[in-house]
């Protein structure tokens, strides 16, 4: 430990064919070090069966009334399917403005081309918004926030929509982000195709 | 290898014990003497060395406690949250054991956040005890994991969106963070996968590493000695005391002396823990929060949701960062480069290099979402403490020896540290619900609180070396009582 070498110590000379060895040798360990983890860092990603969880659900809207919002699951999210009224659809051309991103161009939280419009919705159905219930910000689930006027957490002209409580997020009837706000974009709109006019099948794009 | 050491047949059983084993494992006996007899601690200390202690006991409460708690508990999204009402209700001594559990990660914070404020006024930081301080932040950080994970557990609504946050934070990374957060869920929310894996992490991998950063915080400080309230080295002074004439003369030995002396603190620590653990365990939502005793349900995010008290200057940084942040940033950080222009003596080179870099800082700004700067600074506000040793140039260590203003400088940092944690607790939007004050917002607030945050560290080269310090003694000041 600490005792000094011998007066007569000489190191031996340096072998550069050993330090070759020890150097190849340390390059293979480290390649089986990385193998070996693969499976371990591998076991951490969603397993087959919460892949299988993820495939498309069918709903029947078909009580589902105009104001109306019901809430389906879909790969353990949150999925809104809301009705909107005709008065909530006129609020879209006043919020217009007031958005971060009224024709959800954004392409981060892609929305997919046939609801990159101010309803956010198809054609054929352009009252009823399917978006997922998920902030885009941190993912808590904004809440409903229909009647207007003040309130609080909400400003003064508040026409209606949703209000994220975890930090103040606001999206109108359209889950358009208002502008300067935590969440970057607005709510995601899943796939979804309509199997006839009262049954939808959340999760997949069938064009009609 | 030391000498085998014979000793007399005469002496004392507990002698010759003694000698048995320090025959054996004389290692015992030196680390002993080097951590406890011999470990020589200034003799100035004062109540706020009481907390680093507090601390090791308040980690062998948790270690204990969970120990017990997981014989009962069920790490499956379908009964851990029947089964903590189980240990509750049903199992004998069970409500106990999880609320000296539930109070111990409060208590751990209080008297974390404690020990670093210690730190900070006496400058237990500087050199050459920076190794300790970064030992200490990587604690707190590993703490936060720690207490992170373990909240997900009783999988109420509170553990469910806290997690279902904290882990798409993540996300925001650019490029890799969506991927980042599957890995970290296992799902694409936050599910049993998650529930499992968090519970791994709680009970087993982060104590792990919390016990190995723990050793090396303590072995660092014993190799450097301990500072104290007058930030005095006294290594550097004259050398002799009672015990050993090399040992230095304003150092006594841990133990007894501070061994004993810190009995009298657990003392006090256990009659305040206790009092809470028995008479408000919940602390009136803030330690375990109302929303909490409601099952997780993945579809519906309760009104109101906030961290539990020790995270919430964090998160109301984190909240405080929209645009309007991002602009300010921009903002300042083209008022940096014009006074670097103007004030600073350094070269047009580096200067030039310094708005150059300035103006890559504003472009990233831009080009990245408020929300990935809110990562970064929620992120930034733990990581800028591992840097404080090399941001304080002050003459003087300690508080004591520094000029007067100083205080003041604290005292603001402490005042919108406080702020900062009421507001990270209140929902956000304006804080008063009459009319004229709608413009003072939390989020607006939270911004100024934010800016002092980081003022207070990153001005600190500059601020720090402002002022006279008062003369700094030779030898610690002592009275004995």
């Amino acid at each position: 430990m600490s005792d000094a070498p011998p007066s007569n110590f000489t190191p031996a000379p340096l072998d550069s064919s050993k330090r070759t060895w020890l150097i190849a040798s340390s390059a293979a360990g480290a390649v089986g070090t990385v193998a070996l983890a693969t499976p371990f860092v591998e076991s951490f990603s969603p397993s087959e069966r919460a892949k299988a969880a993820g495939a498309a659900v069918e709903v029947d809207i078909s009580a589902l009334k105009a104001g109306e919002r019901m809430i389906v699951e879909w790969r353990g999210q949150p999925v809104w399917v809301f009705k909107r009224t005709p008065e909530m659809l006129a609020t879209l051309k006043t919020t217009e403005s007031e958005v971060a991103d009224p024709m959800s161009k954004r392409t981060d939280f892609p929305t997919p081309v046939w609801a990159q419009n101010i309803d956010r919705a198809q054609e054929a159905h352009k009252d009823i918004l399917v978006v997922v219930g998920i902030c885009t910000h941190l993912g808590c689930s904004p809440v409903e926030k229909f009647k207007a006027g003040p309130q609080p957490s909400l400003p003064d002209n508040w026409v209606g929509g949703f209000f994220c409580p975890c930090h103040g997020s606001t999206f109108d009837f359209s889950a358009r982000v208002f502008k300067d706000k935590p969440a970057p974009a607005n709510l995601v709109v899943p796939p979804y195709t309509y199997l006839s006019d009262t049954r939808l099948l959340i999760g997949e794009y069938k064009k009609a | 290898m030391a000498e085998f050491k014979e000793i007399s047949p005469n002496a004392s059983a507990g002698a010759k014990l003694n000698n048995w084993f320090d025959n054996r494992f004389p290692t015992l006996f030196a680390e002993y003497r080097k951590h406890m007899s011999e470990y020589f601690a200034p003799k100035n200390f004062n109540f706020w060395y009481f907390f680093g202690s507090l601390a090791l006991l308040v980690l062998v409460i948790q270690i204990v406690t969970g120990i017990f708690l997981t014989m009962n508990y069920k790490p499956d999204a379908a009964k851990a949250f029947e089964s903590v009402e189980y240990i509750m209700r049903d199992v004998p001594g069970g409500w106990f054991i999880r609320y000296m559990h539930s109070t111990g990660a409060s208590a751990f914070f209080i008297v974390v956040y404690l020990h670093m404020y210690r730190g900070l006024i006496y400058g237990s930081y500087r050199k050459p005890r920076e190794l300790v301080w970064i030992f200490g932040c990587a604690i707190f950080l590993a703490l936060m994991a720690e207490a992170f994970m373990g909240y997900l557990l009783p999988w109420g609504q509170m553990s469910y969106w806290g997690a279902q946050v904290i882990v798409n934070l993540f996300s925001a990374i650019p490029f890799i963070g969506p991927d980042l957060s599957l890995l970290i869920r296992g799902d694409y929310v936050v599910a049993d996968a998650t529930l499992n894996r968090f519970f791994a992490f709680h009970v087993i991998a982060v104590p792990l590493v919390l016990l190995g950063l723990v050793v090396a915080h303590l072995l660092a400080l014993h190799d450097v000695g301990s500072n104290n309230p007058d930030g005095i080295e006294i290594k550097k002074g004259p050398k002799g005391n009672r015990w050993s004439p090399d040992a230095p003369a304003d150092g006594i030995p841990f133990h007894p002396y501070y061994s004993v002396h810190d009995i009298v603190g657990v003392s006090v620590f256990l009659m305040a823990y206790f009092g809470i653990l028995f008479f408000a365990p919940e602390m009136g939502g803030y330690f375990l929060e109302y929303n909490n005793f409601i099952p997780a349900d993945p579809l519906v995010t309760p009104p109101h949701i906030a961290p539990v008290w020790y995270f919430t200057p964090f998160y109301s940084m984190l909240r405080a960062t929209t645009d309007t942040m991002v602009h300010v940033l921009m903002v300042i950080i083209v008022l940096a480069v014009i006074l670097n222009f103007i004030k600073s003596r350094s070269s047009t080179a580096k200067k030039g290099a310094i708005a150059v870099i300035g103006l890559i800082a504003i472009g990233l700004l831009a080009v990245f979402d408020a929300k990935f700067w809110g990562v970064v600074v929620m992120g930034g506000a733990v990581v800028i403490l591992f840097f404080l040793p090399w941001l304080d140039r002050s003459p003087a260590r300690s508080i004591r020896y520094r000029p007067g203003w100083h205080k003041t400088v604290y005292a603001v940092f402490l005042i919108w540290f406080a702020i900062l944690m009421v507001l990270g607790i209140m929902v956000p939007g304006p804080i008063f619900s009459q009319g004229s004050l709608e413009w003072l917002t939390n989020e607006r607030v939270a911004l100024v609180g934010t800016l002092f945050y980081f003022g207070f560290f990153l001005l600190m080269p500059w601020w720090s070396q402002l002022g006279t310090p008062k003369p700094v003694p030779d030898r610690v000041t002592f009275k004995p009582h």
